[in-house]
């Protein structure tokens, strides 16, 4: 298991070098100065030099790549161009939102669609599984930021049971989660529906049964049970969603959050912020990438380690 | 003449071949009554996107403040929006953007992954690995995260949503025909051509790629509705169509501000998109049950 995991942990190296590469070199390409951005509108002409000095923007672009991976390694984000302040301070508050947001969106995701699954498996082509179903389906095809409208006009501005936006207390996470749980939940009901069915033409299925088993044990003990791995695993392998999908309901749900500063900061081209966002996301997913395969690795006794 | 004949007879084979395989998969086609529904409410909206300037009752973009915010009557079935424009009108006309836009991306994505997949799958080697490389590193990017990326720096804009739509197709077509390339290139057929002598690019293009296609499209149809949710988003963010444009995310997105007073303004492009999505999903599902079936899990 070390091993695997020493293995892993090497493979995953460069993809983190050259994702990092690949943003820092892309950021560069985009047209505009943001000296000029960060100087400001007035600035004179000997400013701008100064200010291009400062940010070391004046050096060749691969000793500049030099110094970010030199600051990234010790934690040093830059600065950001609008408000002059530290990156790294800038994510201390967001980066805590955006994740509560996100797990407790997968939290929803996962109860909400073992138990759609479940139930659509157990009540296989009968109405709770057609039910189940289409639910599961329509919950893909919405649009994040259609359901998260739907939800504050009914939630918010009718009943007013939560806040439309913000965030003050676990109150103002309930209709976010929910919206950008909805897709995963989706997914993991056809996913559990699909893997419990399989287990439940088991041998050890039957031998229950045939011990006289009831079968709402022999669902939950012994083929839910059996059932879980891969859908966990799905639900690991799908936070990538959930961090694309921040952007768009921290937006609906104005969430000072990591997605919203992204949005704010592509519209004020505030590219340190963007090129810092984008990386953290990145890494973020593939170190929780890597997390669910040792996981699965880990909890699955039948996979072999060297495979 | 003999020859002659020999080619006809192999070629009225064929003809019966496919069409036996086209009568076996309507047959099949019709059995699965929700995604059958589906296509026919997909045919529907591409006769729409065709047809959408002739057919709109009103001018989308044509300002009528004497008529603003207007909740659906007879004269204006969806109502209007804050500039008093026709919401079925703008609807319409968008069905082209939105779809026009998603076809597209997933097109170019489709072919320059499934190009990448066919030769890194049977060439191997270097080229494999670093086809294979490559999609990790993209695989790296959350999928909306790459696209919303890919238009920061290009620019906000329609073309640039088909493009970053398009990149982020790419390394899931190539894997998916990798796999299939992989399982292809052993049978029985590509030995017999290689050994006949056939080139390299016969082999990929005239034996292998036909025993992916059926994967392809499959997936195809599922990234449709992917799409349309992934530029809708863009819109939404004010990364894609122009505020004004006809899109249904952007109408979506200016019509946000009149949830509370006018929810139609904002229900109406909402369910436009909800329901296209929904039924390319179901057209994948029902054309992965009939083409790919060991794909369901």
């Amino acid at each position: 298991m070390f091993r695997y995991i020493v293995k892993r942990l090497m493979e995953i190296i460069p993809i983190i070098f050259v994702v990092s590469l690949l943003i820092f070199f892309f950021i560069h390409l985009v047209p505009g100065d943001p000296v000029r951005l960060a100087a400001g509108k007035d600035a004179t002409l000997e400013e701008i030099t100064r200010v291009r000095q400062e940010l070391g923007l004046d050096k060749p672009l691969l000793s500049q790549y030099a110094t970010y991976m030199q600051n990234l390694l010790t934690g040093n984000l830059g600065h950001s161009l609008k408000t002059g302040l530290p990156i790294s301070d800038m994510f201390a508050n967001r980066f805590s939102i955006t994740m509560n947001l996100t797990f407790m969106s997968l939290g929803w995701a996962l109860v909400l669609g073992l138990l759609i699954g479940t139930v659509s498996a157990v009540f296989r082509n009968k109405w709770p599984d057609y039910v189940g179903m289409l639910t599961a389906i329509s919950g893909i095809s919405l649009p994040g930021f259609w359901l998260g409208l739907i939800l504050i006009q009914i939630f918010s501005v009718t009943l007013g049971w939560f806040p439309t936006g913000g965030v003050d207390g676990w109150k103002s996470y309930v209709l976010p989660s929910l919206t950008l749980g909805a897709g995963i939940m989706s997914m993991l009901a056809r996913f559990t529906r699909s893997s419990l069915l399989e287990t439940l033409k088991e041998d050890f299925i039957r031998t229950g049964r045939a011990k006289g088993l009831k079968e709402s044990v022999v669902v939950r003990k012994h083929a839910l049970k059996n059932s879980m791995i891969p859908v966990v695993t799905i639900a690991g392998l799908q936070f990538g969603f959930l961090l694309g999908g921040s952007v768009v309901v921290e937006t609906v749900f104005s969430i000072p959050g990591m997605g919203r500063l992204l949005v704010d900061s592509i519209a004020f081209r505030d590219y340190p912020v963007v090129q810092a966002v984008i990386l953290l996301f990145s890494l973020e997913f593939i170190l929780v990438n890597l997390l669910v395969d040792i996981l699965y690795k880990a909890l699955n006794p039948k996979i072999r380690y060297e495979s | 003449m003999e020859v002659v004949n020999e080619v006809g007879q192999a070629t009225v084979v064929t003809l019966d071949k496919q069409s036996s395989r086209a009568r076996e998969f309507w047959k099949k086609w019709k059995k699965q009554k929700t995604a059958f529904w589906a296509g026919f409410f997909i045919l529907f909206l591409v006769l729409v996107a065709i047809f959408g300037p002739v057919i709109a009752p009103y001018d989308p973009y044509e300002p009528n403040y004497d008529a603003t915010l207007q909740t659906p009557s007879l004269a204006h079935w969806a109502g209007t929006d804050e500039y008093g424009r026709d919401i079925l009108s703008r609807i319409i006309v968008g069905a082209g953007l939105s779809l026009g836009v998603s076809f597209t991306s997933v097109f170019v994505g489709a072919v320059i992954g499934t190009i990448l997949g066919l030769c890194s799958g049977y060439y191997g080697g270097w080229i494999d690995r670093l086809i294979m490389r490559g999609s990790d590193v993209m695989f790296a990017f959350p999928d909306l995260l790459l696209a919303i990326a890919i238009v920061a720096i290009l620019g906000p804009g329609l073309t640039n949503v088909v493009v970053a739509v398009a990149v982020f197709s790419i390394p899931s077509f190539a894997r998916l025909i990798r796999g299939n390339t992989l399982a292809a290139k052993e049978a029985v057929f590509v030995e017999a051509a290689r050994s006949m002598g056939a080139k390299s690019s016969r082999i990929i293009f005239r034996h292998i790629f036909p025993e992916t296609v059926s994967s392809m499209i499959v997936f195809f149809s599922l990234r449709i509705g992917t799409s349309i949710l992934a530029a809708s988003s863009l819109s939404f963010l004010g990364l894609g169509a122009k505020p004004e444009s006809p899109d249904w995310g952007a109408m979506l997105s200016m019509g946000r501000d009149y949830l509370a007073t006018s929810p139609h303004v904002v229900m109406i492009p909402g369910l436009a998109i909800f329901l296209s999505v929904l039924a390319f999903n179901l057209v994948g599902d029902g054309l992965r049950d009939i083409l790919d079936p060991k794909t369901k899990n």
